[in-house]
């Protein structure tokens, strides 16, 4: 029968297991602007992706209740055996060493835990890594310290531009701190966007997290990615591997739009570009081209 | 002549001052030497964490180009450059510092050297004097780091400013062309030397210097750790010397392992860095199961539950841990098939690790405890490690990595295996061993405080960096953008009670020395059954000139 101090702890720890649980699970509500980080967010982003939506569900559903789960019964084990076991409540140790089905159990439900989370662990990885067949394909060239972004002519474009962040001055009222880019890159919604990476110096790495995407820009080498998004709008990513002192100031920033809407701004951006004929600094890098992922 | 009467002759002879430390092959004193370097250069990876965490307290540059200034002479129109460079050198050096001299130095030079030996009954290390060199080494390792951070990097710039993990080509001519680099690998070979040769001490001692009776199934799990920690250095340190060797080519001598202009490509590196430092962290970890299974047995007065069950984890933990690095290396670009095999074997390392920490339970399991100190510490130990343990698994997944590379969640995750698994470790090793080393007992309440204030403490800082990691938020950054606010700030707060923490125990370490209470030779009790509880507090400057003759199956 607990009593006093030792009921205390007990409560305490019962009280602080379920603060920590709801914290963790009530934020993943929170109201959502799709394609900026939520301010105090506790969970992933607002997905607009299909790829998206997938490793969110994968997160929520799956990871997050399996560890959240394990964690709280360690924890619990914990308790228990310091509450039961402690040298006042059990003044004579046992002298138990063994117990082998319990060494059995407690070595194949790990492995069972494993096998749930590896199914839709693998499927995921599939959807990402196969790019389905595309009807854009924009290459993108990390620099220290913005993005360029090359639209091909047979696709309507024809044209490259940096992407730069703006400065803290140059900020229009709207605009988000160390986000906002002079030239938004824009994407027809529901179709297939492969995006080709490469740097022409150091390692850099393009990601957005409101799409679940991650890819490092190697120099030397040509990586691919994809997505799909599914609603027109505005979407942050950032530069996501360590490249020199303004490493946390090369956003990205994507605009999907309706198909038409695409096309009118290819054909303005040609015009607008037009000068920037060979994208600055190409010539620099001689790329190998071949050999993205199989 | 015989010599009967060694303990005489040692008294005569026991050396002193620059002797005793500068020439030592004792490896006790060694041993505390280790203890000494670790501490100061996690103290001063610690006061770079105090400044990384007030920078990025607000949104905002506050902080760098003021430390830039200061430090470095910066001229006031290039402080903000400059504090950029900075604040990427600190969490670079921060981040060298903790692994290879702090975490390593304590837990493998220090509570190694000093408890191996002992534990099996030997007399001292296999190779005394090497034992010295080996701890020399790390001292002139330290000193060029800390060099590095003065000499050129970037152009312009001061120091190494492209994380501990040094990727080329920004760790080449191309971002780095100044000599802050080559000192930076310059140290890492003395360092991996030093840890080398350290490892061929142990390993030889643990084979061939084990006292009669005292077979391989008789030893302490510590033993154990440091014996599979020993092969996994000398299986991976010189891929990390030949992948170093090869950066200081390509950047001094007109190689291109890693120049793709060259015909050379950066994923090299990439895969030699992470050959060596996947089983890096297994190398930190290990001594620190060790030391936990000592301790949870020492205070439940019960053999550790499935002692044989703990040997196989430790040895699979290395070796799958040997064949999953990859892992660091999901968004390269690797093929289809490469992602899966490595999120697999990631996978299968959850399952020993498992059983470490459910055997840890069980051996409390009808055991009769005792809230000492270090138990107090193991048993936040178990707790944390098991939260940074989950949160691999999480990052294990290729496809959840895609969300989580590079960014807090990854943070998240190596802090609460690191910060609080195996500082809380180390922390739980200092208060058993403090009065064997020391022959002093400290004060238990000072050490609660210092216990509970760095458990507040390193949880409120990174418990909403796992937030942080899943809303976007990337690393190795000096800003972020302002939705990021909140959970940085809290974040940064939980500093005050980690550094109060650590103030604490330096107080801790004073007083027990100005306190002078004797701890006497075993203070823990009949739990605590290893050798190093039959010697004085501290041990004579040479123990068991007679070797101990080992019965029973005590561990």
């Amino acid at each position: 029968m607990l009593t006093g101090k030792r009921l205390t702890f007990r409560r305490a720890a019962i009280a602080f297991a379920a603060f920590l649980s709801a914290l963790l699970f009530a934020g993943l509500a929170a109201a959502q602007v799709e394609g900026q980080p939520t301010p105090g967010g506790l969970g992933l982003p607002a997905m607009v992706t299909p790829v998206g939506h997938e490793a969110q569900a994968f997160y929520n559903l799956v990871l997050l209740p399996i560890i959240t789960l394990i964690a709280l019964f360690v924890l619990f084990l914990l308790i228990y055996v310091c509450w039961r076991f402690n040298e006042t409540s059990n003044p004579v140790p046992s002298k138990v060493t063994h117990n082998t089905g319990l060494e059995i159990v407690w070595t194949l439900i790990p492995v069972l835990i494993l096998v749930v989370i590896a199914i839709p662990s693998f499927r995921l990885l599939t959807h990402q890594v196969e790019v389905p067949p595309a009807s854009v394909t924009l290459k993108v060239t990390g620099n220290q310290w913005y993005w360029n972004w090359k639209y091909p002519e047979d696709q309507g474009g024809g044209f490259a531009f940096d992407q730069m962040m703006k400065a803290d001055s140059d900020l229009a009222p709207g605009d988000l701190r160390l986000l906002a880019v002079d030239n938004e890159a824009v994407v027809p919604i529901d179709e297939v966007i492969r995006v080709q990476l490469t740097s022409n110096d150091v390692i850099h790495a393009f990601g957005v997290p409101s799409f679940g995407v991650r890819q490092d820009a190697i120099p030397g080498r040509l990586n691919e990615t994809w997505f799909k998004i599914e609603k027109e709008g505005v979407y942050y990513g950032q530069c996501y591997f360590i490249c020199g002192k303004d490493h946390a100031y090369m956003p990205i920033v994507i605009r999907a739009v309706s198909r038409p809407a695409y096309e009118a701004w290819l054909a303005e951006a040609k015009q607008k570009f037009a000068g920037n004929d060979t994208p600055r600094n190409e010539t620099k890098l001689q790329v190998a081209a071949g050999d993205a992922q199989r | 002549m015989a010599s009967s009467t060694t303990s005489e002759h040692d008294a005569h002879h026991l050396p002193r001052g620059l002797t005793r430390f500068l020439f030592s092959t004792n490896a006790k004193d060694i041993g505390t030497l280790y203890i000494i370097v670790g501490a100061i250069g996690g103290v001063i990876a610690f006061l770079m964490s105090v400044a990384i965490r007030a920078e990025l307290a607000q949104p905002g540059v506050q902080v760098f180009p003021v430390l830039a200034q200061y430090l470095h002479g910066a001229d006031p129109a290039m402080a903000l450059d400059a504090g950029k460079n900075l604040y990427n050198m600190f969490i670079t050096v921060h981040g060298v510092l903790m692994i290879f001299f702090m975490a390593m130095p304590i837990l493998i030079g220090g509570f190694g050297n000093w408890f191996v030996p002992i534990m099996v009954g030997a007399p001292d290390m296999a190779f005394p004097r090497l034992n010295n060199i080996s701890f020399w080494l790390l001292v002139a390792s330290l000193v060029l780091a800390v060099f590095s951070m003065f000499v050129e990097g970037a152009p312009g710039m001061r120091g190494f400013a492209g994380g501990w993990t040094f990727y080329p080509p920004l760790s080449g001519n191309t971002g780095t062309p100044g000599p802050a680099m080559d000192f930076v690998i310059l140290a890492l070979h003395l360092a991996g030397a030093s840890s080398i040769l350290g490892a061929i001490n142990f390993i030889t001692t643990i084979f061939n210097m084990r006292a009669p009776g005292m077979t391989l199934h008789r030893m302490p799990l510590f033993v154990w750790s440091l014996l599979v920690t020993a092969f996994l250095l000398i299986l991976v340190l010189p891929v990390l010397a030949g992948c170093v060797t090869m950066l200081l080519t390509d950047r001094n001598f007109g190689t291109a392992f890693f120049d793709p202009a060259g015909g050379g490509d950066p994923l090299l590196f990439q895969h030699l860095l992470w050959f060596f430092g996947h089983p890096e962290v297994y190398i930190i970890i290990l001594p620190a199961f060790g030391i936990i299974s000592q301790i949870v047995s020492t205070f439940s007065r019960k053999p550790v539950f499935g002692y044989l069950g703990m040997v196989y984890a430790m040895a699979s933990i290395g070796v799958v841990g040997s064949v999953v690095w990859a892992h660091h290396m999901y968004t390269v670009g690797l093929s289809l098939n490469a992602q899966r095999y490595f999120v697999f074997a990631t996978m299968v390392i959850a399952v020993p690790t498992g059983v470490k920490i459910f055997s840890w339970i069980a051996t409390m399991w009808g055991g009769s405890i005792s809230f000492r100190l270090p138990m107090i510490w193991a048993i936040g130990f178990i707790f944390v490690f098991t939260v940074g343990g989950t949160t691999g698994v999480v990052l294990a997944n290729a496809s959840a990595d895609r969300s989580f590379h590079e960014g807090y969640y990854v943070v998240a995750h190596f802090h609460y295996t690191l910060s609080l698994g195996a500082v809380f470790a180390i922390f739980a090793g200092f208060y058993y061993w403090f009065p064997k080393m020391t022959g002093y007992m400290y004060n238990e309440t000072l050490g609660k405080w210092n216990f509970w204030l760095m458990f507040v403490g390193v949880n409120v800082v990174f418990f909403p960096q796992h937030f942080l990691g899943l809303a976007g938020q990337p690393r190795r950054y000096i800003d972020y953008p302002d939705a990021y606010a909140l959970w940085n700030l809290v974040s940064s707060i939980g500093m005050i009670p980690l550094t109060l923490s650590v103030l604490v125990w330096l107080y801790v370490i004073v007083e027990a020395f100005l306190a002078r209470r004797a701890a006497g030779d075993n203070p823990w009790g009949v739990g605590a059954t290893t050798l190093e509880w039959t010697l004085s507090s501290p041990p004579p400057f040479h123990q068991f000139n007679v070797l101990p003759r080992i019965a029973g199956s005590e561990h």
